[in-house]
């Protein structure tokens, strides 16, 4: 069963590579002369095309072996070796990570090529390449680890750089904020996280800790431990994975560079927490109880950030918090212990997310960095490329039929009906609906109608061939990659939940008829609702409204963030600044200096015997000599 | 007999501790110190004598070799402090106090 494949290893070690010999080279050069951004541009993506080779190469050996045995394993050294803990640096390919693997190399390698263009004449090029190769080399860890502990090495990575990127044009004090903020949300779900695998190891950690040996001993752990391990596990992916309460980071890390708005907050980093938990499917579905909190969570996420979603001005903001409800769904789905669903969401949201977010940047881009929709419009004729993709893009997001949005969202709600949860199908029915109309919102907003600024209008270019050739890709990627997943009603085979199925504990429900027909007719009725809304206020006139009441309190976002800050981060302030005022003064500094104070005093006391004359000094020496001699003499009674 | 050479060993030793503590000039007080080396070199070979051994008479070569080595050394030292100071009185090289 388990094979060593030399070259799994290498699928991280090359973007981290890159990440050094690019960080290197920016320290060395940055205060003299520049190296060509194209240098940098071709070493960034020289690791990410090599890791997608290999990704590609993975998955055709995978698929050549027999369906049960689709296992590729890799143990590069021990790692840590403490009593029962033996952890070894290893790395394991199997159809779930091979599928996460395609889809991450893939798009984290258009968006490098995209970038090129994008970031053209910053003088932190090379700064931003070494950064997006160490994030794919983390996702890549995260991914491909053979344990808790090699993914949670991948998971403290990529929130570093997402981190480094939020906050990469620094010198606006607002991006740093929002790094931080990011930074700081993740802390507190990693927490979560650390916890759920000390406990999962406390229970069954020694019989080997990594993905295989955990399966195996999964049937021992207690219930109640369970419980506990999966609901912190869940902690850990709400941080990651921006759902309720520890979304607020998502939106604000829109400060980031739009490139990495797409790779980190779109297409990657945040589905880390929906992998997470498909990965550890074994355990969810011992514990029904958790799998159910976190699909009602996902779901009122999926609700919550709709909502928002309608009445954001800015549209990478308005992205973002399709993201949050989006990621919303997949929870639906993994807490439904329907993880193939949730999965195949993961993957075609990843290439219409990123490509929305790519054709957002292209847009910003041709605007000079104006992100107001109410300053765009009419947008269609100047930028015809970024137009077309990103009508894909929309009608993926808002799922229109036969696009890959509708394919995996429709998977996700039926799979909700299929268990008995018409509750959670019919909230997913209006978010599917919102979705619709607030994607429609900012697409007619941004491309239809006047131009409401002239001269921004008239500066307005297409973007180079370098952004546009990813756009046209990922355009085709967004149309047909629901394909891969038909379902039987449309005389497909459910390509890729046949394929997951080794590495997924999931039970697939018989399908009905009723059921699907009544799932997919459904969706269809709300995307024509969302969409004919959003065409009647926004298609030909675009005018920006006025928000009163409830709207306004929507726009405000609910005022969660007030919220929390008077909640939590006021208090933890006084808390903070009182220990700093009378703790640390009191009880932590005063004895020590105190002490101190006494060695300064006796100090002072002694110093009047050094004089400084050399005689006096051998004065002291002869009368210690001779009171030393004289003890001699009385000890030894001569 | 013995004990004659011993009370002059220990004279000769007194004397060079008064003269490191009453003197001022540094040859003198280096002087005195090699008085009192040759103080101990006096009592090494009178012990030895004594105990008809060849020890105190190794050790007291030894303490010449020092003494000639630390000779050197301190004539040095002497010659820098007259270059820093232009005086040898060790009652101005008072820096090393509380």
């Amino acid at each position: 069963m388990e094979q060593s494949t030399p070259y799994l290893g290498f699928i991280p070690l090359l973007p981290l590579a890159g990440a050094l010999v690019l960080g290197l080279m920016h320290i060395a050069t940055c205060q003299g002369k520049r190296i060509p951004d194209k240098l940098y541009g071709i070493l960034g993506c020289i690791g990410p095309f090599i890791a997608l080779i290999l990704a590609v190469k993975v998955f055709f050996e995978l698929k050549a072996l027999d369906e049960g045995k689709r296992v590729l394993l890799q143990r590069v050294y021990n790692w840590i070796e403490v009593g029962d803990l033996k952890i070894s640096m290893g790395f394991l390919a199997d159809p779930l990570s091979s599928l996460m693997l395609l889809f991450v190399t893939f798009v984290g390698f258009l968006i490098h090529l995209y970038s090129i263009g994008y970031m053209a004449g910053d003088k932190n090029f090379g700064k931003f390449f070494a950064y997006l190769n160490l994030f794919l080399a983390s996702m890549l860890l995260l991914v491909l680890g053979d344990g808790p502990v090699v993914m949670f090495v991948g998971w403290e990575g990529v929130g570093l750089c997402s981190y480094l990127l939020i906050s990469f044009y620094s010198e606006d004090p607002a991006n740093v904020v929002a790094g931080n903020k990011a930074f700081i949300v993740n802390r507190i779900g990693d927490l979560g996280f650390v916890l759920g695998i000390s406990f999962l190891f406390w229970g069954i950690g020694a019989d080997g800790f990594d993905y295989i040996s955990l399966e195996a001993s999964a049937t021992n752990l207690n219930p109640t431990l369970g419980l506990t391990v999966c609901l912190l596990l869940f902690v850990g992916a709400t941080g990651k994975s921006a759902q309720i309460p520890l979304y607020v980071w998502l939106p604000d890390a829109m400060a980031g560079p739009t490139p990495v708005s797409a790779l980190i907050h779109a297409a990657t980093m945040v589905t880390a927490g929906v992998y997470m938990i498909a990965r550890f499917s074994f355990l969810y579905v011992q514990v029904p109880l958790a799998g159910e909190i976190i699909a009602w969570v996902g779901i009122l996420t999926a609700l919550l950030a709709a909502i928002f979603g309608m009445y954001q001005r800015d549209i990478k903001k308005i992205l973002a918090y399709s993201t949050v409800s989006q990621l919303g769904y997949m929870f639906a789905a993994v807490g439904l212990t329907a993880y193939s669903a949730g999965i195949f969401h993961v993957f075609t949201h990843a290439f219409f997310k990123a490509l929305l977010f790519l054709g957002a940047g292209s847009v910003i881009h041709a605007l000079h960095h104006e992100q107001d929709i109410w300053k765009m419009g009419g947008l269609k004729k100047k930028l015809p490329v970024t137009y077309w993709t990103m009508l894909f893009g929309a009608l993926a997001l808002a799922g229109c039929p036969l696009f890959s949005g509708f394919f995996s969202k429709d998977e996700i709600l039926y799979s909700a009906l299929a268990h008995g949860h018409g509750a959670i199908w019919f909230i997913g029915l209006i978010v599917a609906g919102i979705t619709a109309y607030y994607t429609f919102r900012m697409f007619f907003v941004v491309f239809h109608g006047k131009p409401a600024d002239q001269s921004l209008y008239d500066k307005a270019h297409e973007s180079p061939p370098v952004m546009t050739v990813p756009l046209v890709i990922l355009a085709v990627g967004a149309v047909f990659a629901g394909f891969l997943n038909l379902p039987h009603l449309f005389g497909g085979h459910l390509m890729v939940s046949h394929w997951l199925s080794p590495s997924l504990v999931e039970h697939h429900p018989d399908p009905t008829l009723a059921l699907e027909l009544l799932a997919v007719g459904g969706s269809i009725v709300a995307f024509v609702i969302g969409v004919s809304i959003a065409y009647r206020k926004f298609g030909t006139k675009a005018q920006e409204p006025v928000y009163r009441g409830f709207h306004k309190f929507a726009e405000n976002k609910f005022m969660v963030d007030e919220l929390f800050g008077a909640l939590i981060v006021t208090p933890y302030r006084y808390l903070s600044q009182g220990i700093s005022r009378i703790i640390e003064p009191w009880v932590t500094d005063g004895p020590l200096k105190s002490m101190a104070l006494l060695y300064r005093l006796s100090g002072l006391a002694f110093k009047v015997f050094q004089v400084g004359l050399v005689r006096v000094y051998a004065i002291y020496m002869v009368l210690g000599l001779s009171i030393m001699s004289f003890l001699l003499i009385k000890t030894l009674n001569l | 007999m013995i004990h004659n050479y011993l009370t002059l060993s220990v004279i000769l030793f007194c004397l060079g501790i008064l003269g490191v503590i009453s003197r001022r000039n540094v040859f003198i007080v280096f002087m005195a110190i090699e008085l009192m080396l040759n103080a101990a070199n006096l009592g090494f070979v009178t012990l030895s004598r004594l105990h008809l051994s060849m020890d105190g008479h190794v050790l007291a070569l030894m303490v010449m070799a020092v003494a000639a080595a630390e000779a050197a050394l301190a004539l040095a030292v002497v010659i820098l402090l007259h270059k820093h100071k232009g005086k040898l009185d060790t009652d101005v090289f008072n820096l090393l106090k509380g």
